[in-house]
């Protein structure tokens, strides 16, 4: 499904990536942990296709094809979905138009027709109920005056929504407390499925207590400095990132 | 490359030259010869076949104008006009009205086609019986003279009186002449008194006491001729308890040589009364290189005469190179309410200083303004607005909202705003925010799958929002999207 290989990229002139490389299969659960600074959200915006990001080396392979030259919206339609670590506001676009409008935009730009408007709210309906997301959310502005709670579960919610191959979550637990946290993992576990993978973002374990992934990598200084199974998740929560400081970013 | 990089280089890339109203048609014309003189005004007021005291009226307008001198304080730049090299009256050849549509011009009805007038509004033009309850009357301003106007009858039963100002003149000149310069005097400024001296035709609105206008009453400007000034004049009138909600349209074809608009619009609303007036200004820009476009040099002004009397204005405008516009409420009668609403949009080379003055003259008035003024690509968008108390206007009380949203790093957002309260017990709020869409807004609409240009147009929409929910049902749709239009190109 992914594959990175050796990728290189810098935001004005400093290089934040120094060669990653990582392979997520199809259908599997990956975790990347890391301190503060290692380049993990640099990494979600790199593979989202996020601009003023120059990728100086390497390949990011998604669905057999190289997506470094891909723009933005080309990369959401073939499947590729980030869960923002801080939502964006947009004020006086009620959140439903929204939903519509990335869903059409994406069927379109595949090829699909447009979804008729029944057809759209039955679907956001049932997505919505399993996140506690009221009817009364959907009409307010996207993202205006949502709790952190409220916020983190609208991402999940237009996951859930777009269906896409590969979800990058990135730091979804904070701003969470444990029962927000509850219902947006029970979110992200409904929608584990043999067709797609996940890239679980994370500096605690204690999202991996809720979402447990198949593999954990570290990251430091630009690069994934160790790969293990869930196991590895708790020795970082009990030994903290002391081992991985490595030069800074 | 940053996204709002990006932004700024599509935005340099648009093609406003494919200006889709950029047609020409071939209606032959009559009109005066070029330049301004005596005669002109005469020759003009003979056309309309106007009384004596109209001619009068002109004529005194015309030598104030002579006086005067053109404002030089708002902040728009554009090269010196030469009044006499502009022609100051055109009609089409065949000026007696038709009697039924068979009688109007083909041209001019592929005309109303091509400029998109909505279908039910054609189909009225038609004389079609729609099934919708709500119905549009259009007087349809082509050029200088009034050429079809509709549902005549049923306003006539109501009492209601709309049509063209020159009928205006000669049928009814005791209303016209109570209250033509009421509002904005002859002298009130160099373009006013321009108008007040040649203007050619325009509508007259009637509303008797007590009645509430059975219909949305609608009118479609259109420049079409070469060099012509358009000089529209409107005058609308509610008597005690009356309603009415007037929306005005306009498109113009492309030009090389700018073309001068300088209208004056007179509302006078007496007790009870309500007018809310519409306008949705899309005329020609100009090209991408900041060459021809529309002069929009306007006047247009209410009165709240009456007690508990209410003027609402809403405007969308994404027209005109150059707009100089300040629809405002003279808020005379206690208790009395103005309102401004407006969207701005100014792209291209695109000059706009648009506002209102909202003056407290009667007790407990109270007005509100909202203003949202976007600028791409090279523009400069200025909000101006005066917000007075006079010394008797005790409990007077203003709410101002100026937004401007900037799209690249080329064009300008100004914000102006006038406060003077001579009564202690005014309480006037004044809110003002100037925004960029920011790169990382724009990233989560791409990460969604929307294209740029659907990203702006997104946010825009939401931008505006609080305004277009003012307009009629008739206009919101057109207006969001011309606003989609008009930002065309200046991404994606």
């Amino acid at each position: 499904m992914l594959e990175i290989k050796n990728l290189h990229a810098s935001i004005d002139g400093k290089e934040i990536l120094r060669g990653v490389d990582l392979v997520v299969p199809t259908g599997e659960v990956h975790a990347i942990m890391g301190p503060n600074g290692s380049g993990k959200s640099t990494l979600s915006y790199v593979l989202a296709g996020r601009d003023g990001y120059d990728v100086t080396d390497g390949e990011i392979i998604f669905d057999g094809q190289n997506i470094v030259e891909t723009p933005a919206e080309e990369r959401a339609a073939a499947g590729v979905f980030l869960a923002f670590q801080y939502p964006l506001e947009i004020p006086g676009v009620a959140t439903m138009t929204f939903l519509k409008a990335a869903l059409n935009a994406q069927r379109k730009a595949r090829g699909e027709d447009e979804l008729t408007t029944p057809d759209f709210m039955r679907r956001v309906k049932a997505a919505s109920e399993k996140l506690n997301v009221t009817q009364e959310m959907l009409r307010r502005p996207l993202n205006v005056g949502f709790s952190g709670g409220e916020k983190k579960r609208n991402e999940i919610l237009q996951m859930a929504l777009l269906e896409p191959k590969l979800a990058i979550l990135d730091e979804t637990d904070s701003g969470l407390d444990i029962d927000a946290l509850r219902i947006v993992s029970e979110g992200v576990n409904a929608l584990r499925s043999p067709d797609r993978s996940m890239l679980v973002i994370t500096h605690y374990q204690r999202l991996l207590d809720h979402i447990v992934p198949d593999k954990v990598h570290v990251m430091s200084a630009g690069r994934i400095v160790r790969t293990g199974g869930p196991e590895l998740a708790l020795e970082l929560e009990a030994k903290g990132y002391a081992d991985y400081a490595g030069e800074p970013a | 490359m940053p996204a709002i990089q990006e932004t700024v280089d599509q935005v340099r890339q648009i093609d406003v030259d494919q200006y889709k109203y950029g047609f020409v048609t071939d209606i032959e014309s009559e009109r005066a010869p070029k330049g301004l003189s005596e005669d002109i005004v005469r020759f003009i007021s003979a056309k309309k076949n106007e009384p004596e005291w109209m001619l009068e009226w002109r004529l005194d307008a015309y030598r104030r104008w002579l006086t005067m001198t053109e404002p030089a304080w708002s902040r728009v730049q554009y090269p010196k006009i030469d009044f006499d090299d502009l022609y100051y009256y055109s009609a089409p050849k065949s000026t007696s009205g038709p009697k039924s549509l068979d009688e109007v011009d083909p041209e001019l009805l592929a005309m109303y086609e091509k400029l998109g007038i909505p279908l039910r509004e054609r189909e009225i033009l038609a004389g079609v019986e729609g099934a919708s309850d709500r119905r549009v009357a259009v007087d349809a301003v082509f050029d200088s003279v009034s050429v079809v106007t509709t549902f005549k009858e049923e306003l006539k039963k109501a009492g209601v009186i709309f049509c063209a100002i020159s009928e205006a003149i000669r049928e009814y000149p005791e209303i016209v002449k109570k209250y033509l310069g009421s509002v904005v005097p002859v002298t009130d400024n160099f373009y006013a008194t321009l108008n007040s001296a040649v203007f050619s035709d325009g509508s007259f609105v009637y509303i008797p006491e007590g009645v509430r206008c059975p219909m949305e009453l609608s009118t479609y400007f259109r420049i079409n001729e070469r060099n012509t000034g358009q000089f529209e004049r409107t005058l609308i009138i509610a008597e005690k308890g009356a309603y009415v909600s007037y929306l005005e349209g306009c498109t113009a074809p492309m030009r090389d040589e700018n073309q001068l608009h300088a209208a004056v619009v007179e509302l006078v609303a007496l007790e009870d009364a309500e007018i809310k007036y519409s306008t949705v200004q899309n005329w020609y820009p100009g090209d991408k290189d900041g060459k021809g476009g529309i002069y929009n040099f306007v006047t247009k002004r209410g009165d709240c005469r009456g007690d508990r009397s209410k003027i609402s204005w809403t405007q969308v405008e994404t027209g005109s190179a150059i707009t100089w516009k300040y629809p405002s409420c003279i808020l005379r009668g206690d208790d009395s309410q103005g309102e401004f609403y407006s969207i701005a949009v100014s792209n291209g080379y695109q000059q706009v200083d648009s506002g209102t003055k909202m003056l407290h003259l009667g007790k407990n008035t109270k007005s509100r303004i909202i203003s949202k003024g976007i600028a791409a690509g090279r523009s400069d968008n200025t909000y101006r607005g005066l917000v007075s108390a006079h010394r008797k206007a005790s409990g007077a009380r203003n709410f101002t909202n100026c937004d401007s949203l900037l799209i690249g790093d080329k064009c300008g957002a100004h914000t102006v705003p006038y406060i003077e309260s001579k009564n202690a017990s005014a309480v006037f709020e004044h809110e003002a925010t100037t925004s960029k869409i920011a790169d990382d807004q724009l990233f989560y609409c791409l990460q969604r799958g929307l294209s740029s240009e659907e990203a702006v147009a997104l946010i825009v929409n939401g931008f505006v929002k609080d305004v277009i929910q003012q307009l009629p049902m008739e206009f919101a749709v057109e207006a969001q999207k011309l606003i989609s239009i008009s930002l065309e190109g200046s991404v994606g």
